[in-house]
C-alpha cells in the first residue's frame, strides 16, 4: 500500500501546506482597523508574488487568513495589509514589530496588467479593496507610458477610512492618473464626493473598445459596478474582478472556496467577469 | 454659439427627446453660472428652477443642528439638481452649493409646470426622466445603507 505522500506532486502539497516563518520588520497603522506589514523572511523566502495573488497569512496558535498582496517588494520582503474583521485577523492585526507570522504562498491569479497595455484602465476600489489593487496602481506609475488614461475610483464609508489616505492624496497630487474618491458618509472637511463608487462611473470618460477594468470591493459593490461598466459598452472579459471566498488550503484541494464550478484559490481570485459574473447572482452559491 | 436647445439636446436628461420637446423645454431655459461654495438651493425655499449641471461639482446637503451642513451627495456634470419644483408644495428639501465653478442650465419650473399641464405627453416624458434620476438616488441611497464596507468586507 501506498502511502499519502510517496507521490512527488503530494511532497509538493506537504511543502504549500507547511508555513514560513516571516518577522514584522515595519507595521503602519492605515485606519482604526487596518495595519499594513512589512515581513522579512527567517529563512527559505516563498517565491516572488505578483500583483492580485494572495498569501495565507498564519497568527500561530489562532489560524490562518487569506490576505492579498498590498505591494510588490524588492528582494523576499513581503507587504500585506491586513483588515481587523475576526479573530485571526484581529490577532494578526496586534503583532507588533519583531513578532513572528506564518505565511504560505502565493497562490491564485494575478491581475495581468502588462495585458492592459497600451489600453485605458480603469481601477475601481471599495474600501479595503484598494489594497490588492495597490501593486496594480505602482505597476501603472512605474510604466505609465505604457498604458492610455488611467483612471482610479476609491470609494469608503468615511473619509478617516479610506486606507492609503496619505498615498492617494500623492496620486491625485501627481496628476500623472486621474484619482477620485468618495465616502458615503462625510465630514464637514471632506472635499471629495459622496455617494457610492459606482456613481462615480458615468462621470469617467470611457473608450470601451479600449479599456481595461480592474475591480476590488465587497461582492455588492462588484456588481453594481461591474453593471455600470457594462452599460458603458466595455466588455465582460475586459472586466476583472477579485473574489472573496473562504480559502484554506490555497492550492484547490480542501474545497472550501469552490463558487460554482470554480475554486476561488486557484482559478481566482482575480476573474474576468464573464466567468464569475453570472453566478454572483444565483442565490444556491 | 449654440442655443439652449443645443445643449441640452447634448445633456443626457434630454437625451433621445423629439426636437419639438427640445424646443419647446429650451424656452423655459438659461445658462447660469456658480462660483465656488455658492448657494444655490435653500431647504424651505420656494423650489421654482431645477438645474442641468453642465460642468463642475454641487453638493447636497441638510442642515443638522449641532453638526451643521452634512452633505449627503454630490452631483456633476450631467446631473440633474431639484426636483422639488414639480411636486407640490413646491419647496426644496435640502440645500445645494457649488464646490467648484459650475455652469448649468437653469430652467424655470413655473414654466415648465404650465407647459408640461397643457402637454400631457411633454409632462409624461420629463416625469419619466425626473423618475429616473429618483430611482438613481434611491438606489445610490439604497446602497450605503448596505454599509458595504462594513465588517464583512474583502481583505
Amino acid at each position: 500500500m501506498s502511502t499519502a505522500l510517496a507521490h512527488p506532486a503530494d511532497t509538493r502539497v506537504t511543502d504549500a501546506m507547511v508555513p514560513a516563518p516571516y518577522r514584522v520588520t515595519s507595521r503602519v497603522q492605515e485606519t482604526a482597523d487596518t495595519v499594513t506589514f512589512t515581513l522579512v523572511p527567517l529563512a527559505q523566502p516563498i517565491a516572488p508574488p505578483l500583483s492580485g495573488q494572495f498569501n495565507m497569512l498564519c497568527a500561530f496558535g489562532v489560524g490562518e487568513v487569506p490576505i492579498s498582496i498590498s505591494a510588490i517588494e524588492t528582494g523576499d520582503r513581503l507587504r500585506h495589509t491586513v483588515r481587523a474583521v475576526g479573530a485571526i485577523s484581529q490577532a494578526l492585526c496586534a503583532s507588533e514589530i519583531g513578532a513572528v507570522i506564518g505565511v504560505r504562498g502565493p497562490f491564485g491569479t494575478d491581475w495581468g496588467v502588462t495585458s492592459a497595455m497600451g489600453r485605458d484602465v480603469l481601477v475601481v476600489a471599495g474600501g479595503i479593496g484598494l489594497a490588492p489593487l495597490r501593486p496594480v496602481v505602482h505597476e501603472l506609475l512605474h510604466n505609465r507610458r505604457q498604458f492610455r488614461r488611467v483612471t482610479l475610483l476609491v470609494g469608503a464609508r468615511t473619509p478617516e477610512e479610506i486606507p492609503f489616505r496619505g498615498e492617494v492624496a500623492s496620486w491625485e497630487a501627481s496628476a500623472r492618473i486621474t484619482v477620485r474618491t468618495t465616502v458615503d458618509t462625510a465630514t464637514p472637511a471632506w472635499k471629495g464626493e459622496v455617494g457610492v463608487v459606482p456613481k462615480l462611473i458615468e462621470r469617467v470618460a470611457i473608450d470601451p473598445e479600449f479599456t481595461t477594468v480592474m475591480i476590488c470591493g465587497p461582492e455588492i459593490m462588484l456588481r453594481f459596478t461591474a453593471a455600470e461598466v457594462l452599460s458603458r459598452g466595455i466588455a465582460a472579459e475586459q472586466v476583472r474582478v477579485s473574489m472573496e471566498r473562504n480559502m484554506q488550503c490555497g492550492i484547490g484541494r480542501c474545497g472550501h472556496c469552490q463558487f460554482g464550478p470554480v475554486l476561488v484559490c486557484t482559478h481566482g481570485p482575480v476573474f474576468p467577469w464573464s466567468r464569475v459574473g453570472p453566478l454572483l447572482t444565483r442565490r444556491e452559491l | 454659439m449654440k442655443t439652449i436647445a443645443d445643449l441640452i439636446s447634448e445633456h443626457k436628461f434630454f437625451g433621445e427627446l423629439d426636437q419639438e420637446s427640445l424646443e419647446f423645454v429650451a424656452g423655459c431655459g438659461s445658462n447660469v453660472h456658480f462660483a465656488p461654495q455658492e448657494r444655490i438651493l435653500t431647504e424651505g425655499e420656494a423650489a421654482n428652477t431645477f438645474y442641468m449641471i453642465r460642468s463642475g461639482s454641487v453638493a447636497l446637503s441638510f442642515f443638522v443642528p449641532g453638526r451643521g451642513a452634512v452633505v449627503i451627495d454630490t452631483l456633476g456634470d450631467g446631473d440633474a439638481v431639484g426636483w422639488s419644483w414639480l411636486f407640490p408644495p413646491y419647496r426644496w428639501q435640502f440645500d445645494a452649493e457649488a464646490r467648484e465653478d459650475v455652469a448649468a442650465i437653469a430652467f424655470d419650473g413655473a414654466c415648465l409646470r404650465t407647459k408640461c399641464d397643457s402637454d400631457a405627453r411633454l409632462g409624461y416624458l420629463l416625469t419619466q426622466r425626473f423618475a429616473r434620476v429618483i430611482l438613481e438616488r434611491l438606489q445610490s441611497v439604497r446602497m450605503r445603507m448596505l454599509d458595504v464596507y462594513g465588517a464583512g468586507a474583502p481583505r
